[in-house]
């Protein structure tokens, strides 16, 4: 059964308790991505143990330099996750962290 | 003696391992200086000067040290090197403070800390690649014939106060470990406070294309000063067509930059009648003009007001100078007459050569109000070199130069850092037709309307020509106020609230 999440205008969770595996792979189907793959899980688990450390989302430049998988390839795998389309989680690797270290 | 190990030759360099390159040569030597008892070494210099990186490096290796040397030879055959290091640094009490990067921010701190302290008090060392101080913000006018490339640069040891060391050099790496500075001819410079400055570098290479064919044809950045020399002559030859101006991704030094030149290359045109021949785009990575809302709004507005067209959102992968044309990562195409892009910036090339000093970006991990490093507690950086979230711009160097240089002097007392710096930043915005505006913010307050410093004063948010006088004004500030450091009424460290319209930021 699908949790009714807690989201900011933006898309983003409000509640970070709200996430878990099952939660991210529905938030991933709704913005068509039917299957997570390894290289999925490679990113979203690296996009949340730096947002629960340093309580922001990194970068894309250094989610590419440091998650192992190359910008290009973020694209290829999150197509829909363009900054202003964020995917609905924190936990989610949203592309829109570019646009949210703004400064 | 086996031949791998025979003593050096007077100019030649040991070299333990020809992979590695200079920087592992400099810190061998030291780390045999330390295995002997000698704590703080004041020199180990050599009278070969070191390459900057890579291949040059291995290359050197290969033809100076083409067999593994034992390094505690080296030392024996090579004792008298060049040394930087002032005699006086050895007198008791005294401190060294070394300062990497002869840019604002080092040069501000720098002539802070000589009048903060006496000349038996502390040795302040001034470390730069070379002798030039551009003054960034001219950078902006010179495609624009409004200001010579050669007028806006200075040398940099006329910046810093008598009683400060200035040496022209690259910095091979920082050694936090041992609180050693290690510089491209092998010099050591020993610290007890090292304060980092050395400003964010662009890095066109890391886009594909950038750099390559077409650049400085029709492929230009202002963001460095032969580039917007050579765009000036781009500028004044063209007929018409489509410009691009793009920012490749955040961070960039001076966020409203490419949006100025968007401004100024609408008044250009306009200039010499040729606007309705001109397509001006302006695309960012960015979901709206600029980082916050109620100044992106404002600055959004003057875009379609000048007939720009806003392309948000574009995450630049790839130029093609030859074909005209810039894609995006999600595949769309922006076909250019004349791309004028900024480039990634990251931070200087030593730090990602120091051992977990800098980030993956390359800038330096540095509390937000102290302005001093997480990690190490005589490290201190400010301006662009560091990961502050704030613009990288001349203002907040300036005002963190303040909070630093105190908090200096508060460290080496033994006392308590003031944590007083608010994020506090301002810059004006040319707009063309000689307006600008105004845009003063800190961590926590967006740029809002009104007025600075107080409630009479500079107009914020809103094109005036006071602003655009005010702009003009500035290089002047900037060489004789700013650069040697004098506190100036109304402009300090944290960010003023008296004239500003605080209701805006709820509506």
């Amino acid at each position: 059964m699908t949790t009714t999440l807690q989201t900011d205008a933006e898309g983003f969770l409000t509640d970070a308790s709200q996430w878990n595996e099952q939660t991210a792979a529905e938030i991933a189907a709704e913005n068509g991505i039917p299957r997570l793959t390894d290289r999925h899980w490679l990113v979203v688990n690296f996009m949340r143990e730096r947002y629960l450390s340093t309580g922001t989302a990194p970068s894309i430049r250094s989610l590419g330099k440091e998650s192992g998988v190359p910008v290009k390839e973020l694209y290829e795998l999150f197509p829909k996750a363009r900054p202003s389309s964020p995917p609905r989680s924190a936990a989610f690797p949203s592309l829109a962290a570019a646009s949210r270290r703004r400064t | 003696m086996p031949e791998h190990e025979r003593e050096l030759r007077p100019g030649e360099l040991a070299v333990d391992d020809v992979e590695v390159g200079a920087a592992h040569t400099a810190r061998a030597h030291l780390e045999q200086h330390l295995a002997r008892g000698v704590t703080r070494p004041r020199h180990l210099g050599f009278a070969q000067s070191l390459p900057d990186s890579g291949e040059e490096h291995r290359a050197h290796a290969v033809k100076y040290a083409p067999r593994r040397v034992v390094v505690r030879r080296s030392l024996r055959a090579c004792p008298d090197g060049p040394s930087f290091a002032p005699r006086n640094a050895l007198r008791v009490g005294s401190k060294t403070i070394v300062i990497l990067g002869g840019g604002a921010g080092g040069t501000m701190t720098a002539n802070r800390l000589r009048r903060r302290f006496g000349r038996d008090e502390a040795v302040i060392h001034v470390v730069d690649r070379d002798d030039r101080h551009v003054y960034q913000p001219g950078l902006l006018f010179v495609p624009f014939g409004l200001a010579r490339a050669a007028a806006i640069v200075r040398p940099r040891r006329k910046q810093l106060a008598d009683g400060i060391v200035f040496h022209e050099n690259r910095v091979e790496s920082v050694w936090t470990e041992h609180d050693a500075v290690i510089l491209d001819d092998a010099t050591v410079l020993p610290y007890d406070v090292l304060v980092v400055a050395t400003g964010a570098r662009l890095q066109p290479e890391e886009t594909p294309g950038l750099g390559g064919p077409g650049w400085n044809e029709n492929v230009f950045t202002f963001y460095e000063e032969q580039s917007a020399d050579a765009l000036r002559g781009a500028l004044e030859r063209f007929t018409g067509g489509r410009l691009v101006v793009n920012l490749v991704d955040m961070p960039i030094k001076c966020p409203v930059a490419p949006l100025e030149f968007a401004f100024l290359a609408d008044w250009f045109f306009r200039e010499r009648g040729i606007r309705d021949r001109v397509e001006l785009v302006y695309s960012t990575p960015l979901d709206d003009a600029f980082t916050k809302p109620i100044a992106s709004r404002e600055l959004g507005g003057l875009l379609a007001e000048k007939g720009i067209e806003l392309v948000t959102e574009f995450n630049a992968a790839e130029v093609d100078g030859v074909g005209g044309e810039l894609t995006s990562f999600d595949g769309r195409a922006l076909p250019f007459d004349l791309l004028v892009t900024v480039p990634l910036h990251g931070g200087a090339a030593y730090v990602e050569r120091s051992a977990g000093f800098g980030d993956a970006l390359g800038f330096v991990p540095t509390d937000k109000h102290t302005l001093q490093s997480p990690t190490h507690e005589n490290v201190f950086a400010l301006g662009d070199a560091t990961d502050l979230p704030i613009s990288k711009a001349g203002s907040a160097t300036h005002f963190e130069a303040e909070v630093l240089a105190g908090n200096v002097e508060r460290f080496l007392a033994g006392r308590e850092l003031d944590a007083r710096y608010d994020g506090h930043v301002n810059c004006f915005v040319e707009t063309g037709f000689r307006k600008a505006l105004l845009i003063d913010f800190n961590y926590d307050t967006e740029p809002l309307p009104g007025h600075f410093p107080g409630p009479v004063g500079l107009p914020l948010l809103r094109e005036s020509r006071l602003n655009h006088l005010g702009k003009v004004l500035f290089q002047w500030v900037y060489w004789h106020a700013l650069l040697p450091g004098r506190d100036l009424p109304g402009l300090g460290a944290t960010m003023p609230t008296a004239g500003k319209r605080l209701e805006a930021s709820h509506a």
